[in-house]
């Protein structure tokens, strides 16, 4: 594994990531579980080792307002929230994607009120998914910081110019301390150049950003806007092969463990692959396979990855950590079922939710979700409802 | 580089940055100050916009009036977004010696008052270098002439309708410029298209000040104060002589009148020209008259009050 062994935990690794990408503006609003990004950053530049203008606005609205300014300007610009923050910031979201502001923003991902809850659902991911921002999402601290500085790579190519997200869970990878390699300064540096802007505000070449569009155009723009989307997966995939020779550290789309001969499969997001992995390898010592099947890149989403992993097995079962309510099915469950429709085989899909605010998500749950799995397969068809694991019993 | 103060509008450069041929209505104020602003204001600068006439009316793809940068990002967050702007030039200038350009920002009275007065308190508090340019119709314009913390006491709008038992809007105006020199800013003003040489004068002081400025300008609204667009510079010029609308300037702690008025003309005379005060002339609405009356004098003497403390 190259680069230097050292323990921090994920905020302080995606705070250490956006240092080191030499972000030009930070404009930042304090909002648990991903404050210590905000608090690292002002440290970094108050003392002298990030030469970055620090914005220390008055709002989330007004944070994300400011970065979409920055970035046209041609800065470098990184914020990062969760939760409240982000739904706060709900109405930018579009227009920072619409005007192509490739801003870097990391979530500390954190369930939404009511009831007030500081830890982790994955509500404020979902609730992006529509906006055009690309979104990826860490496992463990190793990917927050790897994740943070491909995603101003790819954010800022030109073929892409979108802001976007790096997911970690709130206090699980936020807050937990866990070794990680970084790299050296210079080598991110190479990685990382200095940010090329297309068409930034210039006083010598004035540019109208953000007019009004009538019936007569607004189609044809969002078609153009629409067409962006269809590259980034190329461009994603061209990022992570770069990080893997200087790094050796692999990353894909669409991450697969144990999928090879099994019938059964989960799929996840964020931390609780690991949880997963884990599970499944204490299955297969009882002679049960359970795939699992976790994304890395959440949007775009990897429609094609996913349904060739996806097409062999019987079963699988789709977990959210969030509920969609008054859905035909909770948000990434819509997402699977979407994108496995047109494919010849298809497994029979059942949504599972799970870990809402923070609820833990064991071994145990895995091994209830398989025997689940098991009966749905026996009966050949699939549940109504959701299934929730983890729901407190009496 | 300091900027020069003028005495007459032959002095006012000839070179338009705000192209004709946009579409704010005949006899809109707001061209007024934009065409001013964008001389007053030397290059390089960039021109931040909130959401509403202005910016709808101006800037219809394909076709643009703005001949030097100009961005829109939403309604309630352009001191925000302006605030991104210039802290971006400010480091990109000294990391990569971009040159730093002067900030204008426009926002009508309802992105100004209301809906995005938390992005500007901000912005003033965070002593981001911008000329703030609210530019006051008193209502919400773009969408129909609703009533914004700035709609005057007795205006009718589509959401105070002079009615039966409710005579139009009943609260005063928020004061902007005492909210912004709270803030601890060093130039505040008011300004109306009637005294142009007034106006850029204030402009141009407002761009030698370092840190955020606030300008409040009256502009004529002939769609929503239903009045002929012709008489639009004659309802702008009673507003200020009725002391409806007192030009006048904070600068480094000294308050100064800038146009004072000896003899008003009566309130009756700026309502008359106006369908949105035309109730209050009759006689049922007499008492609301007298409260406006009121709130005027007792407005004036609040403002002369405080330009002789700091003589
Ligand atoms: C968040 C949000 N709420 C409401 C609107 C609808 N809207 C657009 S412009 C406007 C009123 C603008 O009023 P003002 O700021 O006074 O400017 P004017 O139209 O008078 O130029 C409103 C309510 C919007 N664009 N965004
Ligand atoms: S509605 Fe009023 S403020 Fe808007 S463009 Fe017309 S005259 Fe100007």
């Amino acid at each position: 594994m190259k680069g230097k062994l050292v323990g921090m935990n994920g905020d302080r690794a995606v705070a250490y990531a956006a240092k080191q990408a030499k972000v030009d503006v930070i404009s930042a609003y304090p909002i648990t579980p991903q404050t210590i990004i905000v608090e690292t950053l002002a440290e970094y530049v108050n003392n002298g080792e990030l030469d970055a203008a620090f914005i220390p606005v008055e709002s989330e609205h007004t944070a994300l307002s400011a970065a979409v300014g920055a970035s046209l300007a041609g800065a470098r610009v990184f914020t990062a929230t969760s939760s409240q923050g982000l739904a706060l910031m709900y109405e930018i979201l579009w227009i920072a994607a619409g005007l192509r502001a490739p801003i870097v923003m990391a979530i500390g991902n954190r369930a939404l009120s009511p009831n007030i809850n500081i830890h982790c659902s994955h509500d404020d991911a979902y609730a992006a998914r529509d906006t055009g921002w690309l979104q990826f999402f860490a496992e463990n601290v190793q990917e927050a910081y790897d994740l943070t500085l491909m995603a101003f790579r790819v954010a800022e190519d030109e073929r892409v110019l979108l802001p976007t997200i790096v997911n970690l869970d709130g206090f699980i990878l936020t807050h937990a301390l866990e070794g990680l390699y970084v790299l050296e300064d210079a080598e991110v540096d190479a990685f990382l150049p200095k940010r090329k802007p297309i068409n930034p505000i210039d006083p010598k070449n004035p540019k109208t950003y953000g007019p009004l569009d009538f019936t007569d155009w607004y189609m044809e723009h969002k078609r153009l806007q629409f067409e962006v989307y269809q590259k980034v997966g190329g461009v994603v995939r061209e990022v992570f092969d770069e990080y893997e020779k200087l790094t050796g550290r692999h990353y894909q789309p669409v991450k697969t463990f144990n999928v090879e001969g099994a019938d059964k499969a989960i799929v996840i997001l964020g931390s609780s692959a690991g949880t997963a992995r884990f599970a499944a390898r204490k299955l297969a010592e009882k002679g049960m396979k359970l795939g699992v099947v976790s994304l890395t890149q959440y949007r775009p989403f990897p429609v094609a990855e996913l349904r060739k992993v996806l097409e062999s097995f019987d079963v699988v079962a789709v977990l959210d950590r969030s509920v969609s309510f008054g859905s035909p099915g909770n948000q990434l469950f819509m997402d699977v079922s979407t994108a496995l429709y047109s494919s010849k085989k298809r497994p029979i899909l059942v949504n599972v939710v799970y870990g809402l605010g923070g609820r833990d998500f064991t071994p145990l749950h895995v091994e209830r979700i398989y025997a689940a799995l098991e009966e749905v397969q026996r009966k050949g068809e699939a549940p109504e409802e959701s299934l929730w694991v983890g729901l407190r019993e009496g | 580089m300091e900027l020069k103060t003028i005495k007459t509008l032959k002095e006012i450069p000839r070179e338009e940055q705000f192209a004709p041929g946009h579409r704010l209505c005949a006899g809109c104020g707001i061209p007024q100050v934009v065409r001013l602003a964008l001389k007053a204001v030397p290059d390089p600068k960039v021109v931040v916009n909130a959401t509403g006439c202005l910016e709808v009316a101006t800037t219809i793809f394909p076709y643009t009036s703005w001949g030097v940068p100009w961005v829109h990002i939403a309604f309630e967050n352009a001191a925000a977004v302006a605030s991104g702007i210039e802290a971006a030039f400010k480091i990109l200038s000294k990391k990569y010696g971009v040159e730093k350009p002067k900030i204008i920002v426009f926002g009508g009275d309802g992105g100004t008052f209301d809906i995005g007065f938390q992005a500007l308190s901000g912005a003033l508090e965070r002593g981001h270098d911008m000329i703030y340019i609210c530019y006051d119709n008193e209502a919400y314009m773009n969408t129909g002439i609703q009533r914004s913390g700035a709609t005057p006491k007795g205006a009718s709008t589509t959401t105070s309708p002079a009615g039966k038992v409710v005579p139009g809007k009943l609260e005063r105006k928020k004061n902007l410029i005492e909210i912004a020199i709270a803030h601890g800013i060093r130039y505040a003003a008011t300004m109306n298209p009637a005294f142009p040489v007034d106006m850029y004068n204030k402009i141009v002081k407002a761009a030698n000040t370092p840190g955020p400025t606030v300008l409040h300008y009256f502009t004529p609204c002939p769609t929503g104060w239903y009045f002929d667009p012709s008489r639009s510079i004659e309802v702008a010029r009673l507003a200020v002589q009725t002391r409806i609308w007192p030009l006048y300037e904070y600068d480094n702690g000294k308050i100064r009148i800038t146009v004072p008025v000896k003899e008003p003309r009566p309130v009756e005379d700026y309502f008359k020209l106006q369908g949105r005060f035309r109730h209050l002339l009759e006689p049922e609405n007499k008492w609301l008259l007298e409260e406006i009356k009121r709130d005027i004098e007792e407005n004036w003497q609040k403002l002369m009050r405080m330009a002789e403390q700091s003589k």
